[in-house]
């Protein structure tokens, strides 16, 4: 992904960059590696070999998944980098912020920069997010100043949330210092031991164990206290609850530095879309009740969500199609994200696709501080994803560029698709 | 692939045609007369937990229809060596099984069976899920007491969280119109329970629950269920045992019935479980003419 001196020019295309305040017919020059220029149609010339005709298009800043399970090291059966960031450039994100639950758990600078390597093969920039404790068992805090030296751009414990208080205090006490921010799978596991799905009529009729909505929004509440305590960052991982999508809505109104993502699946299906034990539509945190879900489209509304993230969690067939209770956790996501926002939120709750935009590139570069992403101002990395807001068609998961194929929307009808992904000028997908 | 197999997996999916067709089918099953309606057919009694009752009525009802059967335990084959799901559901079916009865402690893997092997499956018990033969053999004695489903009180006490046996019944009987109420301390009896089907309702109170009771069905209570809980094995005994006092609360001709084992002196009195309401052993006995109109049905495809 080496900035190569080489031209590219957009034309044609509805330019949105929420970050400089632009909703219009631009071209965009890329040189360098970089944002050249944004000027009105027609005005940039480039030679044909150069251009790419965006027309009917919007053209993005590129999009920044917070969230994604690649799996290497350990478990590259399910994934590795290189598939993950070739189906993450499908689905548009120029950028992914990599898990650290792999095996080994990625808790040292050694890990942190592996991921990182040319020899990875990484299609997309990767960003690692690098364990709050050592092996993620919540008992000794890593060293979060090499691991951030190193490129970790964010801490987390994901899948294995600090319960402790203390542990917790003192993870975002030294993240404050470093102005790191703090990731937390918000779920108290004390209290959904035993539990595969969400707790409701759903649950009670399948005679499956449900996680209370309480075991999320208590320890979001108790981390947005330590934030408030600490001047640290939390950062709420796939909020799912109506309760804790307030309690995150309440701390930004009392100036607390709490940020939250949400993925496509949970503003989309609910607990009911299990069906008749369907483990594609088995994940944690679980789908929700429907009220819930329409707190997911309210927090998104309101700007109380500012990023969404898929979770993509890639699982092969032998971790999935086995009985429910016994099922991984987790679908994939990469490729299916900018389809379901634009179907879900703009066509159907008719949310403008700036605000789309928003929650795809500016958004999350702001919640992990990422100098020059999700943003097209001239001298920003030239990172760019053009898709067609208004393309009808149709996702086959046997289509897809993950190894895995554990998603809940295979056959499903979308409108809006991704044309291209561009990486500091280069064009690493186009349809 | 031929047609999809006849499949039972919960009570929920049957139809009230179906369900009407099996009870009629099982009050002409005689298990004393054999018969050779199923001569040739291989039934897979898969059990992943243990059972002895369920068990062992499938295996007199399939051969009391000229069916060979074989049993599958999780301890004795390679199950326990680590074999999935699936693939045991693959090797049965390519060894020749025409039908798979399976019992297994987790809820749904019937379902995840059904959907990869392309022979019936009978589930005999899944977990929380479902239990649908035992739904199927207590309508068979409820009817073979009262004219109809339709109308009837039908009270359930016990432990409704974990019973499998609650949730086929209540949504077997609610589909008839017939009333049910879930009892038990809110701990086994929580009131998300009344959202599994209309006409099903949850009460904390038993006197309450009883009164007007047409049929009263006893849950086992595990005593281990009851620890760490917040109602007691003594204060259960108090508030929620079935004893000849409180049945006087129900109609006199209500009937009184438990899926068994029983476990006397906590959620029946010995004077009840024996007494002239009881029809615990008829129960048992429609179990295996229950049984066969299932396999028959489902090996005929007549359902």
């Amino acid at each position: 992904m080496s900035a190569k001196s080489r031209t590219l020019l957009l034309t044609g295309g509805r330019v949105i960059d929420p970050s400089s305040g632009i909703d219009r017919d631009m071209d965009v020059l890329l040189q360098n590696g970089r944002v050249a220029e944004l000027a009105a149609p027609g005005v940039l010339k480039a030679s044909s070999r150069e251009t790419l005709n965006a027309r009917g298009c919007i053209v993005a800043p590129g999009f920044i998944d917070l969230h994604v399970h690649l799996r290497e090291p350990g478990h590259s059966h399910k994934e590795t980098i290189e598939t993950g960031t070739v189906a993450a450039a499908a689905g548009g994100f120029s950028a992914v912020c990599s898990m650290p639950n792999t095996s080994p758990v990625n808790d040292l600078v050694e890990i942190t920069r592996w991921t990182q390597h040319p020899e990875r093969g990484a299609a997309v920039r990767l960003f690692p997010i690098a364990a709050a404790t050592i092996g993620s068992m919540g008992e000794k805090l890593s060293d979060f100043a090499a691991l951030q030296k190193a490129g970790a751009v964010a801490v987390s414990d994901d899948g294995k949330p600090i319960l402790d208080d203390t542990m917790m205090r003192d993870a975002l006490t030294l993240a404050a210092r470093l102005k790191l921010p703090v990731v937390q799978h918000a779920e108290d596991t004390r209290r959904t031991a035993g539990c595969s799905m969400n707790l409701g009529p759903t649950s009670f009729r399948l005679g499956l164990r449900g996680m209370p909505n309480a075991a999320e929004s208590d320890i979001v509440r108790r981390d947005i206290a330590l934030a408030r305590e600490t001047g640290a960052h939390i950062h709420v991982a796939h909020i799912s609850t109506a309760e804790a999508m307030e309690a995150v809505r309440q701390a930004k109104r009392a100036g607390i530095r709490a940020t939250a993502e949400v993925t496509p699946h949970h503003f989309t299906l609910i607990d009911e879309n299990v069906g008749e034990f369907d483990t594609h539509y088995k994940m944690n945190p679980p789908l929700r009740s429907a009220a819930d879900r329409d707190a997911m489209i309210a927090g998104i509304f309101d700007g109380t969500i500012d990023a969404i993230a898929t979770d993509h969690a890639p699982h092969a067939f032998h971790e999935k199609q086995v009985e429910f209770e016994r099922s991984a956790f987790g679908i994939t996501g990469l490729e299916t994200a900018l389809p379901i926002a634009v179907t879900v939120l703009h066509h159907h709750f008719e949310l403008p696709l700036w605000r789309i935009v928003e929650l795809l590139s500016s958004g999350p570069a702001r919640v992990f501080g990422l100098e020059g992403l999700g943003t097209l101002a001239p001298g920003a990395h030239g990172d760019v994803t053009i898709f067609d807001p208004k393309k009808k068609w149709t996702f086959y998961a046997a289509e897809s560029r993950s190894k895995s194929r554990n998603t809940p929307y295979d056959g499903w009808s979308f409108t809006g698709k991704i044309v291209a992904t561009i990486v500091a000028g280069n064009v690493v997908y186009a349809s | 692939m031929t047609a999809p197999p006849h499949s039972i997996l919960g009570t929920d999916q049957l139809t009230v045609l179906e369900i009407e067709s099996i009870l009629k089918l099982a009050r002409r099953m005689d298990p004393k007369r054999p018969s050779q309606l199923l001569r040739g057919k291989r039934v897979v009694l898969l059990f992943y937990e243990p059972s002895t009752r369920t068990r062992t009525s499938f295996e007199f009802a399939a051969k009391a229809l000229g069916a060979t059967t074989t049993l599958i335990t999780a301890t004795s084959s390679s199950i326990e060596k680590g074999e999935s799901l699936i693939d045991t559901g693959w090797t049965v079916t390519s060894l020749g099984a025409d039908v798979i009865v399976m019992r297994h402690p987790n809820s749904g893997a019937p379902y995840l069976l059904s959907r990869f092997v392309p022979v019936p499956i009978v589930n005999a018990g899944d977990g929380l899920h479902q239990h649908p033969s035992q739904a199927l053999l207590d309508a068979l004695t409820i009817t073979n007491h009262k004219k109809k489903l339709q109308g009837l009180r039908v009270v359930i006490v016990g432990d409704v969280f974990h019973s499998r046996v609650a949730r086929s019944n209540a949504l077997l009987l609610s589909k008839f119109g017939a009333e049910v109420t879930f009892c038990g301390p809110p701990d086994l009896v929580p009131d998300l329970a009344a959202t599994i089907a209309a006409g099903v309702f949850v009460c904390h109170d038993l006197d309450a629950a009883l009164r007007g009771a047409d049929v009263v069905m006893s849950l086992r209570i595990q005593k281990e269920r009851l620890a760490g809980r917040a109602i007691g094995l003594e204060d259960y005994i108090a508030d929620f045992q079935i004893t000849p006092q409180r049945m006087k609360l129900a109609k006199p001709d209500a009937i009184v019935m438990h899926p068994g084992p029983i476990v006397r002196g906590l959620e029946l009195a010995n004077e009840v479980a024996d007494g002239p309401q009881s029809r615990v052993h008829e129960q048992v006995a429609n179990g295996v003419k229950t049984r066969m109109a299932i396999l028959a049905t489902v090996l005929k495809g007549t359902r």
